[in-house]
């Protein structure tokens, strides 16, 4: 048994939490990126209500519309979910698939962000035109980017289980991705709390 | 030595021990850990540069050594230097070689992060002082960044900053984020999971748990500057609104996000240096530290009372008075954890037999300078003082206390210390001792008029000053000063430099050490311990050299690590070593291209540098275990 050289992939590492390494450090993290949103989300909130002489929120924001795409995200965390379970349980084709379906979901929430910042320039708003188009582009442009990079991520866990899918020998692999889906998934439930339903409310 | 490399992955794990791509693909913590402390003095002695030139300028009124404008970027990047690229990494550097040898580790939780970080910090800093090459072929172009070190709005926009300045600044910084990031998710995994059996938490050596708290604030300060960089990005690049007056942008935002990451990092720069304080005295007093539990709980204190004082930076830019009195309140509350400390530095070495070595005497002169910054730090925390003596060379002698007189005479002493662990040979202590009192001497005569001249009203950051203000004396016995200290850190690399020219063979534990990375080899060996140690109590190695003395000795009550027992022993099995990789420095090279082709807007690098990101993290992930188990023979002995 390797002991402490935990640079590891496939050993379950004997520590002194008991968690797995990479999930330690990928917690800690998440935590990271949990005071980059935050700061972001703040810079949203500090500058609310400064349209400039451009579109407001209220006029923007199609809340039925941008719920669909909340709900598909939401969905593609329980395919997550299911294929983490399928991975440990060792169905390595159905954690494929379930894997292959979260990716699919957030290309859907993409594609949703795609054509409502397109919407939204073409009704001038714009990233200079106010500090509103400023700080929302950035704020949820950052998150988009970050679905991204996980909608690559699962791309790549597919490639990874191109032979024989992703089974309990990946299952490590396919949690880890998982908490990092979760995460993307939690800050949009905030996002779309504070930034539509809010002002919505208002 | 048994290659068990079995590739998985595209390309071959490299194997080399020796050359230059054994250091290239290193993943030995200890490697990397001289890297760092390399690179860092070298750039240590590259922002000296520049505060020696800062010095000649002012050693007189009315010189003009340099221009305004070069003097501008100079503090900058003097600053900027000091902070990001020679102090922080330098206490890296420590972090990196004794972190895994106190808690009796093989190497850290990632030992290819690693490897990532200490590049990534060298693309960084290689980036940000790219600028001066710029200004030397361009002295018009206005490339190197002057808008100070905290580069506040609206200083930094394309209106008052037309040249490259701020953009090699932000992209930099963002850089060197990555790194220390990463650093900071690594050592907290070490610390919480790869303790030796028996290292509980409380009976780490304080210097872990130091590095533990700093890495805690690196992960939840970082972010902040992060975002704030990023914004600053977008609006010189993008031409977003986020500090943009006219549009109804806050210059004041810009402060609370930068000083949310900025007081948490004065911390980040001067907890590991009490750290390394905190082992040195105890060694040369030969003393348990005094009352190890209450330091670690002020270290823990500290730390985060840390992220509740940030605007004591603002008290004037007018945030008003209920919020002035909030953080001057929390402000002096944090002096408390901080006293307790140096009360418990000169208890542990009350009644000791002192010897003063070199390492000691650095420990000691940071004591007292450290508490002479403390003070003015404290006098800073009241907002009527603060508003007398913000922007003053008061504050400018506050920051050099805490960080020359405390990080660096920790780092000095901590060097003397460790040295002939990280290289198997001593320095020379006559010589050391001579370092000492020039660098003591030196700092205390360039910094200390410093209060003088600030009460007396010299703003920071002129590039000259007329005669008259009772300034001239001051000023020209500052700059003798820096001489001095010049002096002594030109002894200190000769000492450095005999004492590398003679060949190594130093005993394991040359100072009758207390801590664990004393019984290794000097310098240790790969794989650090040939088994795994058993820790039974504090200071360890202290209890098993002299069972007699006081409460050591006794064995752990109950074993609480979840460590398989058969893991234990090295020998039999053999100790499998991390393989080495080309991917860190391949990831590290991508993120710094796409900073250039971010800042040239030159499509061409930007496309090799994002090629570069994936093909180091692909390669990574798909490059398979690697790694080579190693039989150590004799692993009784």
């Amino acid at each position: 048994m390797s002991l402490e050289t935990a640079h590891g992939h496939e050993h379950a590492e004997v520590t002194n939490t008991g968690i797995d390494n990479r999930k330690l450090g990928f917690w800690l993290f998440l935590s990271s990126e949990t005071i980059f949103f935050a700061c972001l989300l703040v810079g949203y909130l500090v500058y609310h209500g400064q349209n400039g002489s451009g579109p407001t929120p209220a006029e923007l924001f199609e809340i039925p519309l941008t719920s669909i795409s909340t709900f598909v995200l939401l969905m593609s965390s329980l395919s997550v979910v299911l294929g983490v379970f399928s991975a440990q349980q060792g169905h390595a084709k159905a954690a494929r698939g379930w894997v292959a379906a979260t990716a699919l979901m957030g290309l859907v929430f993409l594609g949703f962000q795609a054509y409502e910042f397109t919407h939204f320039y073409h009704e001038g708003l714009t990233l200079s035109s106010s500090l509103f188009g400023t700080t929302f582009y950035v704020l949820t442009g950052f998150h988009g980017a970050h679905v991204a990079v996980g909608v690559i991520w699962l791309l790549s866990l597919l490639f990874h289980g191109r032979k024989g899918g992703l089974g309990q020998d990946k299952a490590g692999d396919v949690e880890i991705a998982g908490l990092y889906w979760h995460f993307v998934d939690i800050v949009w439930i905030v996002l779309f709390t504070v930034v539509y339903l809010l002002e919505a409310a208002m | 030595m048994a290659t068990a490399a079995k590739t998985l992955g595209f390309i071959p794990r490299p194997t080399a021990e020796t050359g230059f791509v054994s250091w290239l693909t290193t993943v030995d913590h200890k490697r990397i850990g001289l890297m760092y402390g390399v690179t860092a003095f070298l750039f240590f002695l590259f922002g000296g540069l520049e505060a020696f030139v800062i010095r000649l300028q002012l050693m007189k009124p009315n010189l003009d050594v340099v221009t305004a404008d070069t003097f501008n970027a100079l503090f900058t990047m003097h600053a900027t230097t000091m902070i990001f690229l020679a102090i922080m990494p330098m206490l890296a550097a420590f972090m990196n070689f004794l972190l895994p040898l106190q808690i009796g580790a093989r190497d850290v939780a990632f030992p290819r992060l690693n490897a990532f970080s200490y590049w990534s910090y060298l693309g960084g800093g290689i980036f940000i002082n790219t600028s001066w090459v710029l200004q030397v072929l361009n002295p018009a172009g206005r490339a190197v960044p002057d808008s100070g070190w905290f580069g506040y709005a609206n200083l930094t926009t394309v209106n008052f900053s037309g040249g490259m300045g701020p953009d090699f600044w932000t992209i930099g910084l963002l850089l060197l984020g990555i790194g220390t990031l990463v650093s900071g998710f690594n050592f907290i995994t070490t610390i919480l999971n790869m303790r030796a059996p028996g290292m509980s938490l409380m009976r780490m050596p304080i210097f872990s748990w130091t590095t533990m708290v700093t890495s805690v604030l690196v992960i939840f300060s970082f972010p902040a500057i992060t975002v704030a960089l990023l914004m600053l990005l977008f609006d010189r690049q993008f031409e977003a609104n986020f500090f943009n007056v006219a549009a109804g942008g806050n210059v004041v935002f810009w402060q609370h996000l930068f000083w949310t990451f900025g007081h948490p990092e004065v911390y980040i720069l001067i907890l590991p240096a009490m750290g390394i304080v905190s082992e040195i005295l105890p060694t040369y007093s030969r003393k348990p530290l005094f009352g190890y539990s209450v330091m670690v709980f002020s270290t823990a204190l500290i730390g985060f009372m840390g992220f509740t004082v940030w605007s004591h930076h603002m008290f004037a830019v007018g945030m008003g008075p209920v919020v002035n009195t909030i953080f001057g309140l929390t402000t002096m509350a944090i002096a408390i954890p901080t006293g307790v400390k140096i009360f418990n530095w000169l208890s542990t070495m009350w009644g000791g037999r002192v010897k003063f070595t070199s390492a000691m005497l650095f420990a000691l002169g940071f004591i007292m300078c450290f508490t002479i910054g403390g003070l003015s730090g404290f006098m800073h925390a009241l907002p009527p003082a603060n508003t007398q003596q913000t922007d003053t060379y008061f504050i400018v002698a506050h920051i050099h206390y805490v960080l020359i007189g405390g990080s660096i005479f920790a780092i000095f002493g901590g060097i003397y210390h460790w040295f002939p662990k990280f290289f198997g040979r001593m320095l020379d202590e006559k010589l050391g001792k001579w370092n000492f009192w020039l660098m003591f001497a030196g700092f205390n005569m360039f910094a200390f008029p410093f209060h003088f001249l600030g009460l007396m009203g010299m703003p920071r950051r002129i590039y000259t000053y007329d005669t008259g203000f009772g300034w001239d004396f001051w000023n020209m016995f500052s700059t003798i000063g820096v001489w001095v200290l010049t002096a002594g850190i030109l002894l200190f690399i000769w000492n450095f430099v005999q004492a590398m020219r003679k060949p190594a063979g130093t005993l394991s534990d040359p100072w009758d050490a207390r801590t664990i990375e004393w019984t290794t080899a000097s310098p240790p060996l790969p794989y650090n311990f040939k088994e795994v140690p058993v820790i039974a109590a504090r200071d360890d190695f202290w209890y098993k050299k002299y069972p007699d003395a006081g409460h050591g000795g006794k064995a752990a009550k109950k074993q609480d690590q979840p460590h398989a027992a058969g893991a234990v022993h090295g020998g039999g099995h053999g100790i499998h070593m991390p393989g080495q990789s080309y991917m860190p420095a391949l990831l590290a090279l991508g993120i710094t291209l796409l900073g250039y082709g971010l800042l040239f807007s030159n499509m061409i690098t930007t496309i090799i540098g994002v090629t570069g990101i994936f093909a180091g993290m692909f390669g990574w992930a798909f490059e398979g275990d690697g790694g080579t188990v190693i039989e150590v023979a004799g692993g009784d002995d």
